[in-house]
């Protein structure tokens, strides 16, 4: 569901779109709005969760109706809509990964984050979700952080464990 | 003898550069498609081969590629399918991560066999660190000249790219897929027009799996012909077979069509049996949407024979006994996996998934996912069961796309060949919540020994 929470502007910095140009020369002329996901990953990445104020900027960008935009992030999941902690743990809750204990990893993952899927921490640094089959079947349970969406395979407790704190000590 | 012709250098230390992939006869293929053969000949090639579509639906390559409509001054476009997100597949993450000039080399034969000068490659956007992957290897294949304006001296041209989706599995759906590429939601559409008269932008596309493309280049390296000598009867060549769940050695395993689901499942050179030393339970043998099937019934058909990884031993039997080959995802259960919660989980991500244009699958989906809830939960009432099956019924066969269809069969199958587990938890509501209902007569009929393989 889109909800507006956000109102303030933002810009996009030159660095920005300038990737937005680059990717822009990948389509036959005329058919820009394919840039759409590729500059929604990349807002994304840069703002931590794709606010309505920045689907606006990007529709005005790609010449296309805001509502082009909208449609677009409420269907695929990976935009959030909300703002999120730094860190994302994106769990795999598909089959064959609670074959071998994904459930037991989204239990441990609430309780060491203290905060229910979809929550933030205080601190902000972490929230998490369970997501469909993340194509890592063979290497399960795994998880995965965006926004480079590095994979975290085999996963134990301890190694959930060792991950939280690395990207807690990371803060200082 | 298992030949490899997909995974052969994979173990090859710096495989994924340019420079180590050319040592190991990379890119023999595009040398010799482009300097030696018309892209007709190319698609002959295909078309003699044998190939059949890696994705999961098993139609021929070839055939598809000359149903391609050729108007004057209308572009082509080949796209492939890398939105691999069907549960239990895993294989092209795997081959784009460790060999992804294999795929871009396929892609670049591929298009010159169709005529596309500008091709896509549609990766599923979790795949951020296999896009980079890929955009490295297609960066060092344009600098030495397999890309661009005309390579090798040919005179074709060809632009490659790569396009993130956003997370749905309905985008693995070819016109689904050509939608997001568009940069809408993966509705799919309506067909016809299929996509080889109307694809992206109103062109003639080709979409293609990403196994499917990258096997092209040892068909062109060796001949259709060589090719087709692989395998057995139609089911030519090799598969990349995902495997996962309750198994020893779960992982991405290249066969040749017609390996025994036994020796896949407990020789040493593959699965290397089951996790712990339990007991097989059921196998998923083609991705979550493929009909579920006991112990007994994937081990050997009706007829006794043994049961094949091949696309025709896999369906023998229809799906009253036997299942299909899909996409390769095989998920193995042992005996502490419960049943009903497993189709309760499945019918969940249909639910979540269905784009939600047809009333049968958006709809439908949600009430497998609730009723299948309450019998999982000790909610659940006998007359649940058949519901199940009927609404499972109503959706088959009544959707745009194939989803309706992938949500539908394992419920189905689940309740055809496990109705006692179902309901047990109906009658045993309180033993179903603390434990499970164990083998009963799924029993694998077979100790669980090693096969001696040469």
């Amino acid at each position: 569901m889109l909800k507006v929470t956000e109102t303030q502007e933002i810009t996009f910095s030159k660095e920005l779109l300038k990737q937005f140009d680059e990717i822009l020369t990948r389509y036959p002329e005329g058919k820009h709005k394919s840039a759409l996901l590729p500059i929604l990953h990349l807002v994304q990445a840069e703002f931590g969760w794709v606010s309505t104020p920045a689907m606006d900027k990007v529709a005005a960008y790609l010449h296309i109706l805001p509502i082009e935009v909208y449609e677009v992030t409420t269907f695929y999941t990976m935009f959030f809509l909300q703002p999120q902690g730094k860190y994302v743990l994106e769990v795999c809750r598909t089959g064959p990964c609670t074959l071998v204990g994904a459930e037991k990893m989204m239990q441990h993952i609430e309780k060491k984050l203290g905060v229910k899927e979809g929550e933030v921490t205080k601190d902000g640094l972490f929230s998490w979700r369970g997501v469909e089959c993340l194509a890592a079947c063979g290497m399960a349970p795994v998880l995965q952080i965006g926004p480079d969406y590095t994979y975290y395979e085999h996963l134990t407790t301890e190694k959930v464990d060792a991950l939280v704190d690395e990207l807690k000590s990371k803060k200082a | 003898m298992a030949r490899k012709l997909l995974l052969e250098h994979i173990d090859v230390a710096g495989i994924n550069t340019l420079e180590v992939y050319r040592k190991q006869g990379g890119y023999r293929a595009v040398e010799k498609a482009l300097k030696k053969l018309s892209p007709e000949d190319v698609v002959d090639e295909v078309k003699k081969s044998g190939l059949r579509g890696r994705g999961g639906a098993g139609f021929p390559t070839g055939m598809k590629w000359s149903f391609l409509a050729k108007p004057e001054g209308k572009a082509r476009y080949l796209v492939c399918n890398a939105d691999e997100s069907e549960p239990g597949t895993f294989k092209d993450r795997y081959l784009m991560t460790n060999i992804p000039h294999l795929l871009i080399e396929g892609m670049i034969v591929s298009s010159y066999a169709l005529g596309a000068n500008t091709s896509y490659i549609y990766v599923r956007g979790e795949m951020m660190p296999q896009i980079r992957i890929l955009e490295k290897a297609i960066a060092e294949a344009k600098a030495a000249g397999f890309l661009g304006k005309n390579i090798l001296g040919s005179g074709y041209d060809l632009e490659l790219y790569v396009q993130p989706g956003g997370g749905a599995y309905i985008c693995g759906e070819e016109t689904a897929l050509i939608e997001s590429l568009e940069g809408k939601r993966g509705n799919p559409r309506i067909k016809p027009p299929f996509p080889a008269i109307s694809g992206v932008w109103g062109c003639p596309t080709v979409v293609n799996n990403v196994e499917s493309i990258a096997a092209v280049v040892s068909i062109i390296n060796d001949g259709g012909d060589e090719y087709a000598k692989v395998g057995i009867g139609r089911s030519t060549g090799t598969k990349l077979i995902s495997a996962s769940g309750n198994l020893a050695k779960p992982g991405v395993y290249e066969i040749e069509l017609g390996l025994s689901v036994e020796e896949f499942i407990y020789s040493e050179k593959y699965c290397g049996g089951m996790a712990n030393g339990k007991r097989l339970k059921a196998v998923v043998a083609g991705g979550s949407s493929v009909p579920i099937l006991p112990a007994n019934l994937i081990l050997k058909t009706t007829n006794g024979e043994n049961r094949l990884m091949s696309y025709e031993s896999l369906a023998d039997g229809g799906f009253a006994t036997g299942t299909m080959l899909g996409s390769g995802g095989f998920i193995a259960f042992d005996e502490d996996a419960c049943i009903v919660r497993n189709t309760w989980n499945y019918s969940r991500f249909y639910h979540h998934e269905s784009c939600g244009q047809c009333s049968p699958c958006r709809e439908g989906t949600g009430w497998m996912e609730k009723v299948l809830h309450r019998l999982e939960y000790g909610h659940g009432a006998m007359s649940d069961i058949d519901l199940l099956v009927d609404v499972a019924k109503n959706i088959e066969g009544n959707t745009i796309c194939p989803l309706g269809d992938a949500a539908a069969w394992p419920v189905a199958s689940a309740i055809r060949h496990f109705r006692d587990e179902f309901e047990w938890h109906v009658k045993h509501p309180e033993k179903a919540l603390k434990g499970n209902y164990g083998l009963a007569h799924y029993a694998d009929p077979l100790p669980p020994v090693v096969v001696e393989t040469v």
